[in-house]
C-alpha cells in the first residue's frame, strides 16, 4: 500500500471540503480520483502533499504517518500549474529539486537525463517566460518527476496539453508506472483517464460516493448493453425479447435480459446472414456511472 | 542546505541580478555626483546678465554706490529723471532708481523706485534693498552724530548652552547639539522609512507574482508556507542591506572623489546660503565647521548603527509580514489590494508624519515619547530621538516591543499566507484574513 486515507475530515469554516473520505492506493497502481469541480479532489491531494492538514482522520505514506520530509517521496502536478517566469530553466529545475531534498548533483545528474529524453539540451539558459506554452509543460512535468517520487499526482494532467504532449506525457507516465512508481490522477473530465486506470474513487460533495477496482465496477454497473455492428442492412423481425435501446445505420445496440443471451443473439444475426464487423458489450462509462450513483444516493 | 536557505538564496539571487537593482544601486551615488556637480556649478554661477543701473540720488544718501555682483550702479550726475527714462527706452540703461529724501528720522520704511520695463529679478532687488539701507543707515548715523564704532558696542549674540544637572551627565551639549541630532536623526528617520516601505512593497509584489504565476502550489507541495514566506521577507532584506551598504560605500567614495577631481572645497559648498551675512568671517565659518564635526564624533555611533540596524529589522519584520498577508490574500487583480494595502502603509506614513511635524519641534515631547515606544511607531521615531540621548529605560521598552512586536506579526502573518496562497478567486475582507488567522494547519 502506498497511500492509505483513512477517514479523514477538513473543514474551511462551516463547508465541509472533505467529509469522512477514506481509500486505499496499492502500490505500482493506476488510481483516478474522480468527481466534478469542487468536488473535494484538490482539498484531499493537498493533504496528501502535505500543504494542508487534516481536521481529523489521518494519511499514511507508504505505512508511515505523513510527515515533514513525505513530500520528499511524492511528485505533484497541480492544476493550477506556474513556473518561475523569469528565471532560466536549469537554475529553476535545479532550485525545485533541491527544495524536494535532493542534492545539487543528484538534481543536475536528473536534469540531464530528462533533458536528453525530450531532446532539449539548449534550453538550459532559456527563461521560461521565452518558451511556448507546449515547451513550459514539459518543464513542468520534469519538475514534478526529477526526484523519482514513490506517489506522482497529477491534478487535471491533460488540460491545456496539445495532442503530441498529451501522448509524451501519457508515454512518460506509462513508463514510470512500469518502472514501480505509483499514480493518481484528479480529473472530472471522467473519461480522460478511465481507460488508464485500474481502480478508481468517485467524490462527490466532499464524500466518497463509489471506490473499487475499474472492471468489478464496470461490471457491477453495466446494464447488458451490446453493440452490433453489420456491413450492409441490419437483419429486420428480430424477436421482441432482445429489445433495442438505440438503432443506427449500420448498427443496433440491444439490452439483454442475460448477461448470457449474447451467444444467441450473436447466432441470430449469423443466421440471418448478416455480415458482422463488430460485436461489442458496451460497458457504462464513469460519466453515467457517477450519474447514477449520484441519483441512487440522492446527494 | 536546508529548505529555507535555499529559498531565502534564490530571494536573494534573483534579485541581486536584476538590472533594475544593479541600475538602482549604481545610479543614486551617480545622482548624488550629479547633485554635487550641479550645486557646484550654481555657486560658481557669476551671471553674466550685469545690469546698469542709475541712481537718482535726490537727497544725496547713499552715493557713491560702489558695483555689486550683477549690478553697475552709475551716478545720475545732473540728468533729469526724464532723461534718465529716455536713456533707459534707448537701451543705454537698464533702469533708473530713484531714491526720494527721507521724511523724518523717525520714519522706519523707506520706499524708493525703479523704473524700467524690464522686471527686476528678486535676488538683484533684495541686493539693491540691503545696499540702500546700509547707506541710509549710515546717512542716519552720521546725521545725528552717532559713533559707528560705540554703536557696535550695543549688539550681543546670546546663545543657550544646554548643561546638564546630574553630575554623571558630562557637558557633552552645545548650541551645535541640537542641530547635529536633528541631522542624524531625521536622515535615520528618513532611511528607515523609506527603506521599510520600498522592501515591505517588494515583498508584497513578490508574493502576488508568485500567486498569479501559480507556482505556489507547486511550492507549497515541496516547503511549507511558512519557510516560503520566511524565505521570501529575509531574501528581500538581505537585499535591502546590500542596497544600503552599497550606497553607503559608493556615496562616501563618490564625495570623497569628487571635491579631489574638481579641486574644488566642499565647505564653499555653504558660501551661496551665507553669503548674504557679509559678518560671517571665515574664522568663524571654520570654527563652526569644527564645532559641527566634533558634535558628530560626540554621537555614539556604535549605538546609533546598532540600533538602526534593529529598528530597521524590526520595522521591516513588521510591515513586510503585512505586506505578505496582504500579498497572499489579494487575487489576480491587483487593484483590489490598493483598500488593503492602505491599512498597512497608514501607520508607517502617520510615524513619519509624526517625527516630522513634532519631532524637529522637540524630540522629547509626550507625543514623540509615546511614537517612539509604541512598536508600530517606534522603528521610525525611537531613531530620530536616539540622537538626543532619550532616557534608557523608554529605549530598552522600545526595543522589548518592537522585538516582540516582530515575533507576533511574522507569525500572524503566516497564518494568513498559508490560508489566503491556496485560495483563488475570491474577494478577501479584513474581517475573512482574521478569521484564517484561526484555521487549524
Amino acid at each position: 500500500m502506498i497511500l492509505s486515507v483513512q477517514n479523514v475530515v477538513k473543514a474551511y469554516g462551516d463547508y465541509k471540503a472533505v467529509n469522512h473520505v477514506s481509500l486505499d492506493v496499492q502500490k505500482g497502481s493506476v488510481f483516478g480520483m474522480l468527481g466534478p469541480n469542487g468536488a473535494g479532489k484538490t482539498s484531499l491531494i493537498r493533504m496528501i502533499t502535505t500543504i494542508t492538514a487534516p481536521d481529523s482522520g489521518a494519511i499514511f505514506l507508504d505505512g508511515h504517518k505523513l510527515h515533514s520530509r513525505s513530500p520528499e517521496q511524492i511528485g505533484y502536478m497541480p492544476e493550477e500549474r506556474g513556473l518561475y517566469k523569469k528565471m532560466k530553466v536549469g537554475e529553476q529545475l535545479l532550485y525545485l529539486g533541491q527544495l524536494k531534498g535532493l542534492t545539487k548533483a543528484q538534481a543536475q545528474q536528473e536534469i540531464d537525463r530528462w533533458f536528453e529524453k525530450f531532446e532539449i539540451k539548449d534550453w538550459w539558459d532559456k527563461k521560461v517566460e521565452d518558451l511556448s506554452k507546449g515547451m513550459q509543460q514539459k518543464i513542468q512535468f520534469i519538475a514534478t518527476v526529477l526526484h523519482k517520487p514513490k506517489l506522482l499526482i497529477l491534478d487535471e494532467p491533460f488540460t491545456g496539453l496539445d495532442p503530441i504532449n498529451t501522448t509524451l506525457i501519457k508515454d512518460e507516465i506509462g513508463q514510470l508506472n512500469a518502472a514501480g512508481t505509483s499514480i493518481i490522477f484528479s480529473t472530472h473530465r471522467m473519461e480522460q483517464v478511465e481507460e488508464m486506470c485500474d481502480h478508481i474513487v468517485l467524490i462527490n460533495k466532499g464524500k466518497n460516493v463509489l471506490y473499487g477496482e475499474v472492471q468489478a465496477i464496470k461490471n457491477e454497473y453495466k446494464q447488458n448493453l451490446f453493440r452490433v455492428e453489420t456491413a450492409g442492412e441490419q437483419p429486420i423481425d428480430l424477436p421482441e425479447r432482445f429489445e433495442v435501446v438505440k438503432t443506427e445505420k449500420n448498427a443496433r445496440t440491444f439490452k439483454l435480459k442475460e448477461e448470457d443471451q449474447s451467444n444467441e443473439l450473436l447466432h441470430l444475426y449469423l443466421q440471418k446472414g448478416a455480415r458482422i464487423t463488430r460485436f461489442e458489450e458496451i460497458l457504462p462509462t464513469f460519466n453515467e456511472i457517477f450519474i447514477q450513483r449520484v441519483a441512487e444516493t440522492g446527494e | 542546505m536546508s529548505k529555507l536557505s535555499l529559498i531565502i538564496r534564490r530571494e536573494y539571487l534573483t534579485r541581486v541580478r536584476k538590472k533594475s537593482f544593479i541600475i538602482g544601486t549604481l545610479l543614486a551615488p551617480v545622482g548624488l555626483l550629479v547633485y554635487m556637480l550641479v550645486i557646484i556649478g550654481l555657486s560658481s554661477y557669476q551671471g553674466n546678465d550685469e545690469i546698469k543701473v542709475a541712481v537718482l540720488d535726490e537727497a544725496k544718501m547713499v552715493n557713491p554706490l560702489p558695483d555689486e555682483k550683477g549690478i553697475r550702479f552709475i551716478p545720475s550726475g545732473n540728468k533729469t529723471l526724464d532723461a534718465l527714462k529716455t536713456e533707459v527706452t534707448e537701451k543705454k540703461l537698464d533702469g533708473v532708481l530713484r531714491i526720494p529724501p527721507l521724511g523724518n528720522f523717525q520714519q522706519k520704511d523707506h520706499t524708493i523706485f525703479y523704473y524700467s520695463d524690464e522686471k527686476l529679478a528678486p535676488e538683484k532687488s533684495n541686493q539693491i534693498e540691503k545696499r540702500i539701507a546700509e547707506k541710509i543707515k549710515a546717512f542716519k548715523m552720521d546725521s545725528l552724530q552717532l559713533d559707528a564704532a560705540r554703536l557696535k558696542l550695543l549688539e550681543s549674540d546670546v546663545s543657550i548652552d544646554p548643561e546638564g544637572i546630574n553630575s554623571d551627565q558630562e557637558d557633552d551639549q552645545s548650541k551645535y547639539s541640537a542641530g547635529v541630532g536633528l541631522a542624524v536623526g531625521g536622515i535615520m528617520t528618513f532611511l528607515l522609512f523609506f527603506m521599510v516601505l520600498m522592501y515591505g512593497q517588494m515583498v508584497l509584489k513578490s508574493v502576488m507574482e508568485e500567486k498569479t504565476n501559480r507556482i505556489v502550489e507547486v511550492m507549497m507541495s515541496s516547503v511549507q508556507p511558512f519557510d516560503l514566506m520566511m524565505g521570501k521577507i529575509i531574501g528581500a532584506g538581505l537585499v535591502g542591506l546590500t542596497q544600503v551598504v552599497a550606497w553607503v560605500v559608493l556615496s562616501g567614495a563618490v564625495s570623497f572623489i569628487v571635491p579631489l577631481v574638481m579641486g574644488f572645497d566642499t565647505s564653499q559648498m555653504q558660501a551661496p546660503m551665507t553669503a548674504g551675512d557679509a559678518a560671517m568671517d571665515p574664522q568663524l565659518m571654520q570654527d563652526t565647521g569644527m564645532r559641527i564635526m566634533a558634535e558628530l564624533s560626540k554621537q555614539n555611533w556604535p549605538l546609533l548603527i546598532g540600533s538602526f540596524i534593529i529598528y530597521f529589522l524590526g520595522g521591516y519584520f513588521i510591515y513586510s509580514s503585512m505586506f505578505a498577508a496582504i500579498g497572499s490574500a489579494m487575487g489576480d487583480d491587483t487593484g483590489e489590494g490598493q483598500s488593503l494595502t492602505l491599512p498597512a502603509t497608514l501607520p508607517l506614513i502617520l510615524a513619519f508624519y509624526i517625527v516630522s511635524m513634532a519631532g524637529w519641534r522637540n524630540p522629547d515631547s509626550s507625543l514623540m515619547v509615546f511614537a517612539s515606544i509604541f512598536p508600530l511607531f517606534s522603528p521610525i521615531a525611537m531613531p530620530f530621538r536616539l540622537a538626543f540621548n532619550p532616557p534608557w529605560w523608554q529605549v530598552v521598552l522600545s526595543l522589548a516591543l518592537v522585538i516582540a512586536t516582530a515575533v507576533f506579526f511574522v507569525w500572524l502573518a503566516g497564518r494568513i499566507y498559508r490560508v489566503g496562497i491556496l485560495m483563488y478567486g475570491k474577494k478577501v475582507t479584513l474581517k475573512e484574513m482574521w478569521k484564517w488567522t484561526f484555521y487549524k494547519g
